[in-house]
This record gives C-alpha cells, sequence and structure tokens, in this order.
C-alpha cells in the first residue's frame, strides 16, 4: 500500500484555487459588514412605509447598485462557506452532487434576486 | 469523510473495580481505558482506587503505581516523566495532556484516563502515532540550503532571528494538539493538523532555511492547511504552552501574501 507521505505527495495540487477561496471568503465578509448595516439601518428606517415608498428608494440608483452587490455577495459568501462544511464532512459521490446542487442552488438565488431587483427598478 | 455511527466495539463497558488495600490513608479513584485487541471484547473502564500517601504527585505516578502494585497488564507510554519526550500524552478528565506533568492534586473527584482520541488504539493508552509521523516526515523538518555554510563555520543567527523560533521549537510532538482538533478527527487523511503545521512554521521562520517558496507551495492546499478552522482546541489544550493556531494563521497570512 502507498504510504501516506507518497500519497500526500503526489495529489493533485489545488494550491491557487484554495488561497483564492480564503481570500474571497475574507474579502466578502469585510464588504458583506457595511452593506448589512446598511440595509439594516435602510429597513429600519423605511418601517411601515408604503409599497410606492418603498419601490421609490429602491429606484435610486445607489440603492440599486448597492442591493445588487449585496445579494451577488451573498450568495457568493454562502457558496464559499457552504463548500468547506461539505469538504469537512461529505465525501465520494455525495460530495459531487451536493457541490452541484450548491453551486446551482447559488447562482440561481443570486440571478433572481437581481432579476427581480432589476423588474421593480428599471 | 466523517463517520457518524459507531463501530459497534466502540462501545465502553464497565469493568473490574480494584479497592484499595485495608490501612490506605488518603484514597482517590482511577478509572482507567482498557482494550485489549487480542480479545474479542469492548473496551471497558476499570477503576483502581489508590492510596495517595504512597503515590507521587502527578496523574503519570499514579499510573506507575497501579502498573507496579495493582495491575501489570495495564499498557501506556512513558519515559522522560519530565514534559520533555511526550511519550505520556493521553485525555486526562477530558483534556489532552502529558500525564506526568498533570497534578492529581488538580483534578477534582476521580481521575479519568482515556487514549488521545480519535486515534487507533493499539493497547489500552497506547494509540497508532504512525500517521502522525508520516505527516511529520512530509513537511521536510529538516534545514533545506542551497548556498553551502560560510567557509567552514556554523550557519549564524541573530538574536532576533532566533527570537522568531521561541514558542515553535520547544514542541514535543506529542499529540494533543492534533488529536483535540475536530478538522483533524474528520479529515487526518488529508489535513495534516496543528503539530505537524507548527512544525511545518518552524522551518518556514527559521532565517537559515532557504526552502520557504518550495514549503509554502507544498503547504497551500484545502486538505493539508486549509482544513484549520480556527477552533483553538489546539492552543486551549497544548501542554508546553504552545499556540499552533498562531502558527497555523501565520502560514495562511504567508501563503495568501505570496499570491495563488
Amino acid at each position: 500500500m502507498m504510504s501516506l507521505r507518497t500519497l500526500l505527495s503526489v495529489l493533485p495540487g489545488v494550491g491557487r484555487e484554495a488561497v483564492v477561496h480564503w481570500w474571497m471568503q475574507r474579502l466578502t465578509a469585510a464588504f458583506l459588514v457595511p452593506l448589512v448595516v446598511w440595509l439594516a439601518f435602510s429597513l429600519a428606517m423605511l418601517g411601515s412605509a408604503s409599497y410606492e415608498a418603498v419601490v421609490s428608494w429602491l429606484k435610486a440608483p445607489s440603492v440599486t447598485s448597492f442591493l445588487a452587490i449585496f445579494i451577488a455577495l451573498t450568495f457568493y459568501h454562502t457558496k464559499l462557506g457552504m463548500q468547506v462544511i461539505i469538504e469537512d464532512y461529505v465525501g465520494g459521490w455525495l460530495k459531487t452532487a451536493s457541490m452541484i446542487l450548491l453551486n446551482v442552488t447559488c447562482i440561481l438565488s443570486a440571478v433572481a434576486g437581481i432579476l427581480a431587483l432589476l423588474k421593480i427598478t428599471l | 469523510m466523517a463517520q457518524f455511527n459507531l463501530p459497534a466495539n466502540s462501545v465502553v463497558k464497565p469493568g473490574k473495580t480494584y479497592p484499595a488495600a485495608t490501612g490506605s490513608g488518603q484514597t482517590k479513584k482511577v478509572v482507567v481505558y482498557r482494550y485489549d485487541p487480542d480479545s474479542e471484547e469492548n473496551p471497558r473502564t476499570d477503576t483502581y482506587e489508590i492510596d495517595l500517601d504512597t503515590c507521587g504527585p502527578m496523574v503519570l505516578d499514579a499510573l506507575i503505581k497501579i502498573k507496579n502494585e495493582i495491575d501489570s497488564t495495564l499498557t501506556f507510554r512513558r519515559s522522560c516523566r519530565e514534559g520533555i519526550c511526550g511519550s505520556c500524552s493521553m485525555n486526562i478528565n477530558g483534556s489532552n495532556t502529558l500525564a506526568c506533568i498533570k497534578a492529581i492534586e488538580e483534578i477534582k473527584g476521580d481521575i479519568k484516563v482515556y487514549p488521545l482520541p480519535h486515534m487507533q488504539v493499539v493497547k489500552d493508552l497506547v494509540v497508532d502515532l504512525s500517521r502522525f509521523y508520516e505527516q511529520y516526515a512530509s513537511v521536510k523538518p529538516w534545514i533545506k540550503t542551497e548556498a553551502p555554510p560560510p567557509s567552514g563555520r556554523e550557519r549564524l543567527q541573530s538574536k532576533d532571528d532566533r527570537e522568531r523560533l521561541e514558542g515553535l521549537e520547544e514542541c514535543i510532538l506529542c499529540a494533543c494538539c492534533s488529536t483535540s482538533c475536530p478538522s483533524y478527527w474528520w479529515n487526518s487523511d488529508r489535513y495534516l493538523g496543528p503539530a505537524v503545521l507548527l512544525q511545518a512554521y518552524r522551518w518556514i521562520a527559521d532565517s537559515r532555511d532557504e526552502a520557504t517558496a518550495e514549503r509554502l507551495e507544498e503547504l497551500k492546499d484545502a486538505f493539508k492547511l486549509y482544513r484549520c478552522h480556527t477552533i483553538m482546541n489546539c492552543t486551549n489544550t497544548c501542554p508546553k504552552g504552545l499556540n499552533p493556531a498562531k502558527a497555523i494563521a501565520e502560514i495562511k497570512k504567508l501563503t495568501a501574501v505570496a499570491g495563488g
């Protein structure tokens, strides 16, 4: 049987991907902190505003852009975090299936969110 | 991959009790995990009542007393009895530590002694560390240089350069940290674990070593390095008071700065 030492040294290098993952998880987290604060504060300010008031708030170009970025980053960050959990606990074909499901879910959710936002605001 | 259901022989049953000899002074119960792979029996916990008045101060003294006076079949590793060889690492009352530097006095109630967690048990308190040592060898824990040493002299270090090895070179490879790490429990086939990563950083931080780039390149892996999720059990449990989590963070910082 191949010893672990040999096995470790011949495992395919996934180095770059691992470093990019680490960076992206931290960068998205850092950008999401102010975005979440802004969103929470804005929603609190809107309070029980009418439908029209909320739509007109959404239509401000800065609000639309920030929300679109928030949606994209949230689902990207979710994907990165969930990926780590799957890698930790799941193996074999189930891992491949879970990763596909995760990627599809996150991409579709982000696209749906941004399309809905654009439909309201444009 | 994590395994959530346990094999049948992992259920630990209560075993024999050895009461203290009559006329003993102050006594203490030592509950010890016992497993003999040659018998087909499940592991059990035997309880030994020992006389503290005739026992040394450390948990290792209690184990040696049990082996000498009560039950010679009890199996454990020990050597230096002063916290420098790392042989007597085991789980005492829920924490991995060295039996030789864990004082009996510190323990309230019964002393519960188990082997290091999530390792294959060879017998009683002895676990199989061969994978751990192979992982250690895989980080090439020796100095690697290109340039020859200056005209027949040793390679000198400044005081500041030597300072950077403090908290790294004291590691005795007892495996307390690695076997306390949940990430190492689930993925020890691919994650190097805190002890080995601390050793890897010990050579990265060494001013005399010239293979830093190569070492970082080797570690840039989603499993070898990045399974560390900063759980900090390693730092909490280290019997030598070292901080493997910080060493791992330093490696992550260096790989991040060095780019993909």
